[in-house]
C-alpha cells in the first residue's frame, strides 16, 4: 500500500476516492496526509462536521474494530489516533464556528494515583468526534477536581479511567461522594480501563462499564438519549 | 513448563506452585533454598501480561492440573491487572496468592509499595526479569523500536524508572539505567531481594 500511496496525489482524487484514501491513511497513521486531506476537503467546501464524521470517525471506527478483533495492536492504534488528532486540530475551531450539532457534555479524567491516559485520550477523542463536548481533567484526578469540574461545566456524563488494580477502586470514592452530595442521579457515570469489567462497574455504582472507546461512544449516545 | 511430575500419594504433601514465568528464576532459587522435594512448580508464559484477561483462565487450568497431585496450592502472581478475577480462581481452588497487585508490589511489600507509589505515581517499575527482557516485553511490544515518536504517548506522564533488584548484579543495574535513559526517565535503584515471594514460598513449604 505504501508504494502505491507514493504515487497518489490527494488533490486529484474525487471526494469519494479521497475519503477512502484518507481512511486508509488514518489506518496507517499518516499524520501529514490526514492534514492535507482535511484541508483539501475544506477547500472543496465540505462542512467541518462532515469531514469529521464521514471521514475521520469512520476511519477510526475501522481502526477500533480491528483492534478489538486482534488485527491491530496498541502502537498502530496510537499512530492512527495521532493522525486523527492532527486532523481534528484543524477542524476543532471550525466546528464551533459552523455550529456543529452537540450531543452532550462529558467531563473525563484518569483517577487519583494513576497516570495512564492512552485509553482516556482515545475515549475523549472519539466522544468529541461523535459530537460531545469533552472536558478532559487529565491524570491523577482526585474527587475534589472531579466535583469542581462537575459544578463548573454541568456535564451530562462523567467518565473515569484507570489502568491499575490499585487505583480503579478510587472510582467508587468519587461515585460515593456524588451520592453524598446528592448529585449522583444528575449524571451518567461511565467507567473504563484494562483491569475493569462489567461486574466492577456495577458494584461501584457506575451506569456502565465501557470496554473500549467505541463502546463508550455508543453507550454515551444511548444513555444521553434515554435521559433526554 | 512443568518441573517434576511424580504422582505417588506421598507427593500430595508437596506444595503446587503456579507462577508467572517472570518469577521463574526467583522461584527456582527459593525452591533450591527451601528444599527441591517440597514443591512442584508450573510456570506460565510471562507474555500473558500483555493480555491480562487471559491470566485467570490460564491459572485456572494450571491449578486444576497440578491439584491432581498437590493439596497445598500457591499462586505466584499479583492481581496483575485481572481486576480481582484471578482471586476468584484462587478461591475456587482453595489456593493462596501472594498479596499485591503486581510482582513488583510483593517484592517491596504492600505497605512500602503503597508509600512509594503515593509519593510518585509516575513510577515505572523494573525487576531483574524485566531488565533482562526489557526489549522483548516492553520496548518492542510497545512498538518503540519501529515508532520512537510514540515514546511520549506511553511514557510522557512517567517521571522515573525504579529498578527493584532481586539479585546483586552490577551488569543488570547498568542495563536498567540504560533502559531508563531510553525511556527518557530518571533512574533509581533499590535492592529488595525476593520480598514477600520468599516468605510465601517458605510458608507454603
Amino acid at each position: 500500500m505504501a508504494d502505491e500511496e507514493d504515487d497518489i496525489i490527494l488533490s486529484e482524487l474525487s471526494d469519494e476516492e479521497l475519503s477512502e484514501q484518507m481512511q486508509d491513511d488514518l489506518y496507517d497513521g499518516l499524520k501529514e496526509e490526514i492534514e492535507e486531506g482535511v484541508n483539501i476537503f475544506l477547500e472543496r467546501g465540505w462542512a467541518p462536521y462532515d469531514i469529521l464524521t464521514k471521514v475521520l470517525v469512520m476511519g477510526m471506527k475501522t481502526v477500533g474494530d480491528d483492534f478489538r478483533d486482534g488485527i491491530l495492536f496498541v502502537p498502530e492504534v496510537l499512530l492512527a489516533a495521532n493522525a486523527m488528532k492532527s486532523g481534528m486540530a484543524i477542524l476543532r475551531p471550525l466546528l464551533t464556528e459552523t455550529g456543529a450539532p452537540k450531543m452532550g457534555k462529558m467531563v473525563v479524567g484518569t483517577v487519583k494515583g494513576d497516570i495512564h491516559d492512552i485509553g482516556k485520550n482515545l475515549v475523549g477523542m472519539m466522544m468529541e468526534g461523535a459530537g460531545f463536548e469533552v472536558i478532559d481533567l487529565g491524570i491523577n484526578t482526585d474527587v475534589d477536581k472531579f466535583l469542581d469540574a462537575i459544578e463548573k461545566h454541568k456535564p451530562d456524563i462523567l467518565g473515569m479511567s484507570a489502568l491499575l488494580t490499585t487505583t480503579m477502586t478510587y472510582m467508587k470514592v468519587v461515585i460515593d461522594t456524588l451520592k453524598e452530595k446528592g448529585i449522583r442521579d444528575e449524571l451518567i457515570v461511565l467507567v473504563g480501563g484494562a483491569p475493569l469489567n462489567e461486574e466492577f462497574g456495577e458494584a461501584i455504582g457506575a451506569d456502565a462499564y465501557c470496554k473500549d472507546a467505541a463502546v463508550a461512544v455508543e453507550t454515551a449516545k444511548k444513555l444521553v438519549s434515554q435521559a433526554a | 513448563m512443568s518441573i517434576s511430575t511424580r504422582k505417588s500419594d506421598k507427593n500430595r504433601s508437596r506444595t503446587g506452585v503456579v507462577a508467572c514465568g517472570a518469577l521463574a528464576r526467583e522461584v527456582l532459587a527459593l525452591q533450591e533454598q527451601f528444599g527441591a522435594d517440597k514443591y512442584e512448580l508450573k510456570f506460565l508464559p510471562a507474555k500473558l501480561h500483555n493480555s491480562p484477561h487471559e491470566i485467570p483462565q490460564a491459572v485456572d487450568d494450571a491449578l486444576s492440573e497440578i491439584a491432581t497431585r498437590c493439596d497445598n496450592l500457591l499462586v505466584g502472581y499479583g492481581d496483575c491487572g485481572t481486576g480481582g478475577v484471578l482471586d476468584v480462581v484462587v478461591a475456587k481452588h482453595g489456593a493462596t496468592r501472594i498479596q499485591g497487585a503486581h510482582c513488583y508490589e510483593f517484592y517491596l511489600g504492600v505497605a512500602e509499595f503503597t508509600a512509594i507509589h503515593d509519593e510518585e505515581p509516575g513510577t515505572f517499575y523494573l525487576t531483574d526479569f524485566l531488565v533482562r527482557q526489557f526489549d522483548t516485553l516492553v520496548y518492542k511490544p510497545l512498538g518503540l523500536d519501529r515508532h520512537p515518536e510514540l515514546l511520549n504517548d506511553y511514557f510522557g506522564n512517567y517521571t522515573r524508572v525504579l529498578y527493584l533488584s532481586q539479585t546483586t548484579d552490577p551488569g543488570l543495574v547498568e542495563t536498567a539505567k540504560h533502559a531508563a535513559h531510553r525511556l527518557g526517565l530518571r533512574f533509581e535503584h533499590r535492592h529488595t531481594g525476593f520480598g514477600d515471594l520468599e516468605s510465601a514460598m517458605k510458608g507454603a513449604a
